[in-house]
């Protein structure tokens, strides 16, 4: 019976991780649902952007308040985490603070000092989000695509955090041979008063309650991120490795057009010709996209990676005019197909079955595909190397070359391109007119 | 001034068995639209008076299929990208300047992978270069002191990370710089990117040019400062809704050096 308690943790770490990678191995399935695109390139340069930009957090600062308060948040999380091991490690063989054991007092002390004031700070950090988000209401917090769950999302987590940085606390001034020893408890001290009327044995329940709570609520909340918009707390990395390392003016060109431009441009070409064996291996049915599984893979990590901030859609020169088109929203509607489809896929043996419905159309509309300027915008405000123009890009590609429902001015400026080389009805033997006007 | 200008072509040059050191691109909207002629023409004034040996393609000049690309109609993009490398490649050409953003990102980024590798430079930095080496020197002092906000053109700035070059170049005027709260990294398209300038905008509550144009007017300025034909358009039209044009004037910076 001594070995209940023991027994008991080890399970329910074992279910919290078990379910937890379950959803991480579904997550890469669904990711690899879109179509592969080669990121081995650049690798010294893609580790220095992961650095900077992930780990180094460099552009959450180009806006300071935000910035500022989610570093605390960051590093608070990241540090206060090592108590974690700890906790995992008394869990499972049954120890009282091991790190007593193998550290010493000065040592121990002291991290948990810092554990203790950066729990504080995250607090502090974390109303201040709240207020932020249901009280300043921030416009980017605002929009349309922010209603409902996005909008219960963002304050679950805040809610997830506010528990268990108090539970951590609670704990430690709760520990009375903690107290005692007086090292370490730099926060808790100010809090343990409050129970010294209580008995020592209630005291030692209420310990172990915040203990478990505390631990089980870390367990919840890593297997939270699946279903939230928290996920960038870990796909911020390998985004961010994968991002551009390209100017951001340069769009890819499609390899399947070019093939078939240069057969146009070859006079030796025979057009009746069966398309050459290697060609056929990776030829994408059409041009552009109009569902998730066209889009690239690294488009489709883009959309688990996003944490809804609304940083690109409040620099959006459309979005800021009242448009339709929202960044965010085009990163929201992306994952939560892709969603769709993972669960489609569940549902029937692993084979999607078509249900009628495409992320062109039933989530993202032409009007908003349309009203893109293509000005990177978005794509400089993203902390973590998103990039919504280039599915913007390719959903345009669907509609001008697979339905040629471009609007009807385009048309005709394409046409005129087509016919002499310019976007107006000029003659393109008139091109060195001005010289002489 | 027209017949001052000199403006050879690559045909010329061939036809002399020379090669120039640059060739200007001049672009669509800098061959075809009346208020771009004039700063391709105000360029062409100051390669002149640097004497610079440039060349244009003249009427073997194609559009990039910068516009179609970006529209989304890839194939249009290649079938103009291959037929102007065809030209470009014929003639040996190295090195590219051109007054137009668009044509500037595209045959620079978008061209090489098709077979167009060229040095390919935006005429801001090309007068920078030209300043820098000595070969251009601005007596005058048309614009001592005047209040100049320059406007990033989006396909310079964040999509090829040159902000300091116009700027170098408007600070020899001995103007007085004043920069717009969105600039650089952070400024706001003028709404003619991505096709949007051949087109009507979405339904909206304003126009991104008439939003662009508040950012300038509340810098207080006398000369809105362009590096792009089509955010010169969008931003004139700017300054006439808000009923600004007999205030202030929107110049392309080769317009400004060209009467410094």
């Amino acid at each position: 019976m001594q070995y209940l308690p023991n027994i008991i943790f080890a399970i329910i770490l074992f279910v919290g991780v078990g379910y937890f990678a379950k959803n991480i191995r579904k997550l890469i399935r669904n990711i690899k649902l879109g179509r592969k695109v080669d990121a081995s390139d650049n690798k010294s340069q893609r580790w220095k952007n992961m650095a900077r930009i992930a780990l180094g957090q460099s552009k959450m600062v180009k806006r300071p308040i935000a910035g500022f308060l989610h570093i605390i948040v960051y590093v608070g999380f990241i540090i206060i985490n090592i108590e974690v091991l700890e906790i995992i490690i008394d869990g499972l063989f049954g120890t009282h603070r091991i790190g007593l054991e193998v550290l010493p007092v000065s040592v121990y002390g002291f991290l948990i000092d810092a554990f203790e004031i950066l729990a504080v700070l995250v607090l502090i950090s974390v109303v201040v989000f709240w207020l932020r988000r249901n009280v300043i209401k921030l416009r980017r917090f605002m929009a349309n695509e922010m209603k409902g769950w996005p909008k219960s999302d963002g304050n679950i987590i805040l809610y997830f955090e506010v528990v268990l940085m108090c539970l951590f606390l609670l704990m430690n001034a709760t520990d009375t041979s903690f107290q005692d020893m007086n090292y370490g408890n730099i926060i808790s001290q100010f809090i343990a008063p409050w129970f010294s009327d209580v008995a020592p044995e209630t005291l030692h329940i209420i310990e172990r309650t915040a203990w478990w709570l505390h631990i089980v609520g870390i367990l919840i909340f890593l297997n939270y991120l699946y279903f939230s918009k928290h996920l960038h707390i870990l796909l911020a990395f390998p985004n961010t490795y994968y991002g551009s390392v390209e100017p951001k003016g340069k769009f890819n060109n499609l390899e399947a057009v070019t093939n078939e431009v240069k057969l146009m441009m070859d006079p030796d070409a025979d057009p009746y010709a069966a398309p050459a064996e290697t060609a056929d291996d990776e030829v994408p049915a059409k041009f552009g996209a109009s569902d998730v599984m066209d889009l690239n893979q690294i488009q489709l990590l883009n959309a688990y990676t996003c944490t809804e901030c609304g940083r690109c859609t409040s620099a959006c020169p459309a979005n800021l005019t009242g448009k339709k088109l929202s960044p965010r929203k085009i990163m929201m509607d992306t994952r939560d197909r892709l969603e769709e489809v993972g669960k489609n896929i569940d549902a029937n043996n692993g084979e999607f079955k078509d249900d009628g419905k495409q992320l062109l159309g039933d989530y993202i509309l032409n009007e908003e595909l349309w009203a893109c300027t293509t000005c990177n915008a978005c794509v400089e405000e993203c902390p973590v190397s998103i990039n919504p123009l280039s599915i913007i890009l390719e959903m345009r590609r669907y509609l001008v070359m697979e339905q040629s429902a471009a609007p009807m001015e385009l048309n005709n400026m394409m046409t005129n391109i087509e016919n002499n080389g310019a976007p107006w009805p000029y003659n393109q033997m008139d091109r060195l007119n001005w010289k002489d006007e | 001034m027209s017949e001052q200008l000199k403006v050879p072509t690559m045909a010329e040059f061939m036809a002399e068995g020379k090669q120039p050191e640059i060739l200007f691109w001049v672009g669509s909207a800098g061959s075809y639209d009346d208020r771009a002629k004039k700063i391709t023409k105000a360029f062409v004034k100051i390669l002149n008076k640097a004497n610079v040996d440039f060349a244009v393609l003249g009427t073997e000049e194609s559009n990039t299929g910068d516009l179609a690309k970006r529209a989304g109609n890839e194939f249009l993009f290649q079938m103009q990208a291959v037929m102007n490398i065809e030209v470009l490649n014929a003639y040996e050409v190295k090195r590219i300047v051109t007054c137009d953003p668009h044509s500037f990102n595209c045959l620079k980024n978008e061209y090489p992978s098709l077979g167009g590798n060229y040095d390919v430079i935006h005429h801001t930095q090309y007068i920078k270069e030209l300043m820098d080496s000595g070969r251009l020197t601005l007596e005058g002092n048309t614009y001592k002191g005047k209040r100049i906000t320059f406007h990033d053109p989006c396909y310079l700035g964040r999509a090829n990370n040159e902000y300091d070059a116009p700027r170098d170049v408007l600070s020899k005027t001995n103007a007085t710089l004043v920069e717009m709260k969105r600039h650089k990294q952070t400024a706001l398209c003028c709404g003619a990117g991505g096709a949007q300038m051949f087109k009507e905008p979405e339904k909206g509550d304003m126009d991104i040019n008439v939003l662009r144009t508040q950012d300038a007017l509340e810098t207080n300025p006398e000369i809105i400062a362009t590096g792009c034909p089509y955010c010169n358009t969008m931003m004139t039209d700017g300054i006439k809704a808000k009923e600004k044009e007999n205030d202030i004037s929107v110049m392309d910076i080769a317009e400004l050096i060209a009467n410094a």
